[in-house]
């Protein structure tokens, strides 16, 4: 679905690798992982909030809640952006800066500007089969934590800082406003360092360095969208390939198994008075888990649609076209 | 359509390369791939120096070994070249992990084991907590609870039981005097170093037979595993070449005989009363109230009984009791209600406050907390990976091991005595906007263990590897820092730990001064 040139950028603001406290985020609206193309030469930018918060967290597969922590919450500030480099082949990034604080217990918070993503997506098939137009995309993407935030203090901390190669496929199918996504993405993830020098999974390691487990992630979204309005539920699932269970009263650790299912909710509107302004808004839940918090979480943006096409008419105009 | 195909095509085949490409991330450990321990010298008249608990190195008595023309011996022989015939390539890593050295790979193993141990019990629902029972190590919460001054201990006696066990061992190599098995037969194909040392009893099985009796006592519940190295451990000396079965058999009857007088020891040292009771730990705070102080409360919720508040009592290696209390037991803290501690709670606001990376970069490193070897097993981390570069005999592995690991067990006790002595409350307890950059450990404040086990640590390194010196001092020192960086403690805690652990430190250089090993 490429003509929704209004459609704005909806930030997944690299948020799959905060997983312990705020995976769930990854259920938003997110362009990187959703059948939406920027046509060429525009380029949709805009910042977005979030705030997500848990109170009861999965030790391994035992549900629980920790007085010493109280609610763990997520407050981010994103930008990102979205450049049609053709009508099938988009360039995103988006980065976040995250604060995280626990209400109960002693630790100190953090905050800090986390990972840089960047992705390409691009379209390869689009076609009318049967009543609607089904249409395939594949995205690559890149993330890296571009300042020295600490890791290993979860579940405080705000980034896992691993280094990311992802790669996605997606699967689209609209017949009039309805329409059904389903997606599916591999991560590999790079091996990170943290401060101490050796610590224990469930043998010891003499090292600083630590092997964190490549991830599966998974998603449905289905809804109506049309040229002014989107509105989708969201299924997400995010499966790590590998890692351990925090043992008993112990605390997390990046290299965790850490899985969730989380379901949401995501809306969109094109602000009509003003050509290319949009806003966004959402939310959703986790209703299971291994090794995360179950977060809850809302999140609100505003973006805007540069056109750089010499030609005078909106991209919204040259989108009826199609 | 078909160019696009094409395109989208080459860009999965493209991103899938870099992707298996970047997948090769194993990690190895600072060990793991050492070589073979080569001593720089034998230290063959080891049997002479001073043990710890023997009373003369031959207290326990090793039969005299078969000779190497019986047909027994080449018997025992022909099992190594039996092995050495079909050996697997996990028989030759496991030749290469034991061959860098005995000491060192029981001592790795009993920080994994404390790693693994060292968390504290989940509440029970109505807000008390379990306590793990040595009689039932299996059943949550586990036993032990392998906490500082559980590990400083567990530490101490398998370094020092390793240590007397070899004295021994030297003792009756040099008395029979047998060669190793490749002097005997120049056939056999050597997978490790080769010395003039004799081989019976076999230090290595010694070695192994007083860790593994030491840690039936220490880790009840762990004996699959260690009884699987221990296996691989004597194994792997016998497929190298480097002992016959009769060697290994000798060694570790010896070590365990040795490790059975640690064993008693251990039992009657009163770390098993080290937890106390309800009237017990209502008394301590009733006492601090009663001086006009402000008493310790745990900070966790539900709030925690106080870490081993009886450890104090604990039979120390180097000192005794009355010894501890008159000669290094530290002065009291700054009174609660002074203007010092004020200004000492005041700083450690600050202190968190400015949270910049590089303090918890420092505040990290040293936590050592839940989930890790502790600081005595950091500090025997950092002194193992020292003593590698040395070239030390095993003898003098267990001999610098049991230093240290007896330095860092009486500093735990003398810690613990004035803990629970002062009983001072944390300066979060004072001030509850200090967020701490690491978790804040369940016992009082007055001294702090880090300093006082880095400064106990740093002052018998200094003199088993002299050039090290400076090195271990500026890491005591950030240890003892790291603690006030994180906003667990006050200057005082740290600053009178660090010395008072320096007072542990040098009954331990005494004793190494007058051990007969020399340095």
């Amino acid at each position: 679905m490429k003509i929704t040139l209004w459609y704005p950028v909806t930030g997944r603001l690299s948020v799959l690798s905060i997983l312990f406290s705020v995976l769930s985020i990854t259920a938003m609206a997110q362009t990187d992982a959703d059948a939406i193309m920027m046509e060429k030469n525009n380029f949709c930018t805009g910042a977005m909030y979030s705030y997500s918060s848990w109170k009861n967290y999965w030790e391994g597969t035992f549900k629980r809640d920790n007085a010493n922590f109280g609610t763990v919450s997520t407050k981010m500030i994103g930008i990102m952006g979205n450049y049609g480099i053709s009508d099938k082949l988009n360039v995103l990034f988006s980065i976040p800066y995250v604060q995280t604080k626990a209400t109960a217990g002693t630790l100190h918070g953090q905050k800090g500007v986390q990972d840089l993503s960047l992705w390409i997506k691009y379209m390869p098939f689009e076609k009318k089969i049967g009543p609607g137009t089904l249409s395939l995309y594949a995205v690559g993407g890149f993330s890296f934590p571009v300042t020295n935030y600490v890791v290993d203090y979860l579940p405080l901390s705000i980034g896992l800082r691993s280094k990311n190669i992802s790669l996605r496929g997606l699967v689209d199918y609209q017949v009039k406003n309805w329409f059904a996504t389903a997606g599916v993405t591999y991560i590999n993830r790079s091996n990170i360092k943290i401060d101490r020098d050796s610590y224990y999974t469930t043998e010891l390691h003499l090292t600083n360095e630590v092997d964190m487990p490549d991830a599966m992630q998974y998603q449905f979204r289905a809804g109506w969208r049309s040229d002014r309005f989107i509105a989708e539920a969201v299924l997400s699932n995010w499966t790590t390939m590998g890692g351990f269970d925090i043992t008993k009263n112990n605390m997390p650790f990046p290299s965790n198994k850490m899985n969730m299912t989380a379901v949401g909710v995501s809306g969109k509107y094109n602000v009509k008075a003003v050509d290319g302004l949009s806003i966004i808004g959402g939310g959703n839940y986790t209703v299971a888990g291994r090794n995360v918090g179950q977060s809850t979480g809302i999140y609100g943006g505003v973006f805007y649609i540069l056109n750089f096409n010499k030609k005078k008419k909106t991209t919204e105009q040259s989108s009826d076209k199609k | 359509m078909k160019k696009q195909i094409l395109f989208s095509l080459i860009m999965v085949v493209g991103v899938s390369l870099v992707m298996l490409h970047s997948c090769t991330k194993s990690v190895a450990g600072r060990t793991d791939d050492i070589s073979a321990l080569q001593p720089s010298k034998t230290d063959a008249n080891a049997g002479t120096w001073k043990p710890i608990l023997l009373n003369a190195p031959d207290e326990f008595a090793v039969a005299a070994p078969i000779a190497t023309n019986s047909p027994d011996y080449i018997a025992q022989v022909n099992e190594i070249k039996a092995w050495q015939k079909n050996i697997s390539e996990k028989e030759k890593e496991m030749v290469k992990y034991w061959s860098a050295g005995a000491v060192l790979r029981w001592n790795e193993i009993l920080r994994e084991l404390v790693a693994k141990h060292n968390l504290p019990p989940y509440q029970n629902a109505d807000g008390t907590y379990p306590f793990p029972s040595a009689n039932n190590p299996l059943a949550y919460p586990l036993f032990p609870f392998a906490n500082p001054p559980y590990a400083a201990r567990a530490y101490a006696y398998v370094s020092a039981a390793q240590y007397d066990a070899l004295v021994a061992a030297y003792h009756y190599k040099k008395l029979y005097n047998r060669a190793a098995p490749y002097n005997v037969d120049a056939s056999i194909n050597v997978m490790v170093n080769k010395s003039d040392l004799p081989s019976y009893p076999s230090e290595d099985a010694v070695v192994e037979g007083a860790a593994v009796e030491m840690l039936k006592l220490l880790f009840p519940g762990d004996q699959d595993f260690i009884q699987q190295k221990a296996t691989e451990h004597k194994n792997a000396r016998i497929i190298s070449g480097a002992n016959v079965r009769s060697d290994i058999d000798a060694g570790e009857a010896l070590g365990k005989a040795v490790a059975q007088k640690f064993v008693t020891r251990a039992r009657g040292d009163r770390a098993g009363a080290a937890i106390g009771n309800q009237a017990g730990w209502t008394q301590l705070e009733n006492d601090a109230i009663a001086k006009g102080e402000t008493p310790w409360y745990s900070l966790e919720v539900p709030k925690r009984p106080p870490m081993l508040p009886l450890f104090g009592k604990v039979k120390a290696f180097l000192f005794d009791s009355l010894t501890m209390v008159t000669q290094i037991r530290p002065g009291p803290p700054p009174l609660v209600k002074s203007d010092k501690m004020k200004q000492e709670t005041d700083e450690a606001l600050e202190n968190i406050k400015n949270d910049t990376r590089e303090h918890y970069r420092i505040v990290h490193y040293w936590a050592d907390g839940v989930g890790t070897a502790t600081p005595p097993g950091h500090w025997d981390a950092i002194a193992a990976e020292d003593f590698i570069k040395k070239n030390y005999s095993e003898v003098r592995w267990a001999r610098n091991m049991a230093l240290l690991n007896m330095s860092l067990m009486d500093a735990a006790i003398v810690c613990w005595d004035a803990k629970y002595y002062y009983f001072n409350p944390r300066p979060t307890q004072l001030n509850p906007a200090i967020k701490t950059l690491t978790g804040i450990p369940n016992f009082p404040a007055y001294i702090s263990g880090h300093s006082t086990f880095s400064g106990a640590a740093a002052s018998i390194l200094s003199y088993i590897i002299p050039e090290n010196a400076d090195k271990y001092n500026a890491m005591a020192k950030e240890a003892s820092l790291s603690r006030m960086y994180a906003g667990i403690h006050y200057r005082a805690d740290c600053e009178v730990g660090l010395v008072t652990g320096g007072k542990v430190g040098a009954y331990a250089v005494a004793r190494g001064n007058s051990d007969g090993a020399g340095n």
